[in-house]
């Protein structure tokens, strides 16, 4: 009988070797968190004290009574509402603007430089700039318009990363199908709409999705605008979760809303996945 | 000739109104700088005017008078620097396994790996705290640099940049009586350099810029405290000297400008890159 050819031992032995660094620190800092945290959302767990087994009563709770969380679940769903089509938008308009520039270089990194600099810096700026704008009470203090406030900001800080990436796309698309197109007598909006975004469709989907997976994790912008504030007229998940865990330092609620989170992105990562079959076009 | 003028007094304006857009884009950050440079008091004293009655220098140098920012400055480079090393080590070794060499067990690691990439931090952050209470690693250093260096992203990156080192490289430096650990310092990190740079990069930034994890981790700010935290606890503590908050926003955003000066065009190929594996 013949035996299936076996790697070199050696070569197993290596790999061994290059892999365990990685391998230890994922298993210690991702796979075992992840485990544990499974475990602590079935608890009763503060920081300090004994720690209970409660079953599904912390979803329970954040589900049917926490008035905090499900205003945090709205509000965090608005700012992904709004904030990816407004920061795609603004990104894939100024890429074509900039296509035909000479120094198409220079204005992609004048875009990025708040997408590079510290968001907290970015955050403490747009307060003053809120309060300098005047209004009583001034846009961060009013619950209608908190949220907006902390979109436009949000907006303002990371849309020059898409530019870029849209950018490239644009650089990128075939000229021989836009050459056919514009043959076919494809001008302006048509050219747009039929041609140009199919063609960087791609690159689309891959801002479209990775944009609202970090929107969906948005806390550092509204901590340092409002704090969740006024009420709590801008909280989100992720600030929800780190008050239920570092402020009202019960863990086993922080740990099963950080899974509630989780599962919705999931969900709405694999939206995306299947609806990209309608709408994306990629070169065979 | 006729064809072409109209032509280029439309790029003309498009390039006047364009420069206009990014003013107005820019005007948060001039209008911070502008801020920091005027005396107390001053700060909605004129409405609309940038400059007040000085251009008060010394407000930078106060800044450094109320918090240390030089040790915030200190503690980050330290932080992402550190950070940054073993997140290249970790991931160009294990990205080497995974692209160039045969062992049992591999693809099997590598979905593994995939897999965590998919987990938020947020999801992470709560049994990553006891975690270090376990370690005794509250509000220490490492605390800071290792829960997030072994991430399976730098590694997926990498190795894809190494399947594209063709393999008679590698074979000819094998027969050359080469061992594994050889090949991979001599022949494929050198190949891989621009690679390794991109994501040396953006790996700083992240820690340079991290906000949550550092927030739950560090009690003592002033000894261990990276730029973010201690702008924010700056902020908290002076929020009414505007001028001031407003100085060391500025001292916060220089050490990323000059990155971003000095690389851009190796961050504007990396993400773009990034963009386009999406194909």
């Amino acid at each position: 009988m013949k035996r299936p050819v076996k790697p070199r031992t050696t070569e197993q032995w290596s790999a061994l070797g290059f892999v365990t660094p990685s391998v230890l620190g994922l298993g210690l800092f991702t796979l075992f968190p992840v485990g544990m945290a499974v475990v602590m959302s079935f608890f009763q767990w503060p920081m300090l004290g004994t720690r209970e087994f409660v079953g599904l009563d912390n979803f329970r709770y954040l589900l049917g009574e926490d008035p905090d969380f499900l205003s945090a679940l709205r509000n965090t769903f608005v700012f992904t509402g709004l904030y990816v089509p407004l920061n795609i938008l603004l990104a894939l308009g100024l890429a074509f603007w900039i296509h035909r520039s000479r120094w198409a270089n220079l204005w992609r990194v004048l875009f990025f430089v708040p997408a590079i600099t510290p968001m907290v810096a970015n955050a403490v700026i747009w307060k003053l700039l809120f309060q300098a704008l005047g209004g009583a009470p001034n846009v961060l203090a009013d619950g209608r318009t908190a949220l907006l406030a902390v979109v436009a900001m949000s907006v303002w800080q990371g849309f020059g990363y898409n530019m870029i990436v849209f950018s490239a796309a644009v650089n990128e698309m075939s000229p021989s199908v836009l050459e056919a197109a514009s043959l076919d007598g494809a001008t302006g909006l048509r050219r747009l709409v039929s041609v140009q975004l199919p063609l960087i469709s791609p690159a689309l989907f891959f801002a479209a999705t990775m944009t609202m997976i970090n929107a969906l994790q948005v806390f550092t912008q509204p901590y340092i605008l409002t704090a969740g504030g006024p009420g709590n007229a801008t909280e989100t998940l992720v600030m929800n979760v780190y008050q239920a865990g570092f402020e009202s330092r019960d863990l086993g609620l922080a740990a099963a809303g950080a899974w509630l989170l989780f599962a919705i992105i999931l969900g709405v990562t694999a939206v995306q996945f299947v609806g990209q079959k309608r709408w994306v076009h990629y070169e065979s | 000739m006729r064809a072409e003028s109209p032509r280029r007094a439309g790029r003309v304006v498009s390039h006047v109104l364009l420069a206009a857009v990014a003013l107005t884009f820019l005007y948060p950050l001039i209008f911070a700088v502008a801020t920091a440079l005027k005396p107390p008091g001053e700060t909605f004293g004129s409405p609309g005017s940038l400059v007040g009655s000085e251009l008060r220098w010394r407000n930078f140098a106060d800044v450094f008078a109320y918090v240390p920012f030089e040790r915030y400055i200190g503690n980050g480079v330290l932080v992402a620097g550190a950070g940054t090393l073993v997140v290249l080590a970790a991931s160009a070794l294990s990205a080497y396994a995974f692209a160039a060499l045969r062992w049992r067990g591999r693809d099997g690691i590598f979905l593994v790996f995939l897999a965590t990439m998919m987990v938020p931090q947020e999801v992470l952050v709560v049994p990553m705290f006891l975690l270090m209470q376990a370690f005794g690693w509250v509000d220490s250093y490492q605390a800071l640099i290792f829960p997030w260096a072994f991430t399976a992203f730098g590694a997926f990156l990498l190795r894809q940049f190494f399947k594209s080192v063709p393999g008679e490289l590698r074979e000819a430096a094998r027969l050359d009586g080469a061992g594994e650990v050889r090949v991979f310092l001599r022949v494929m990190l050198p190949l891989a350099r621009p690679a390794l740079g991109v994501l040396a990069v953006f790996t700083f930034i992240g820690y340079w810029n991290s906000f949550l994890w550092p927030l739950i981790m560090i009690n003592d700010v002033n000894a261990r405290g990276t730029v973010p935290l201690g702008l924010q606890l700056f902020f908290g503590q002076n929020g009414n000297q505007w001028h001031l908050v407003m100085a060391a926003s500025v001292i916060s955003i220089l050490p990323t400008l000059l990155l971003l000066v000095a690389l851009q065009k190796h961050l504007v190929k990396g993400i773009a890159t990034a963009g386009l594996a999406g194909r």
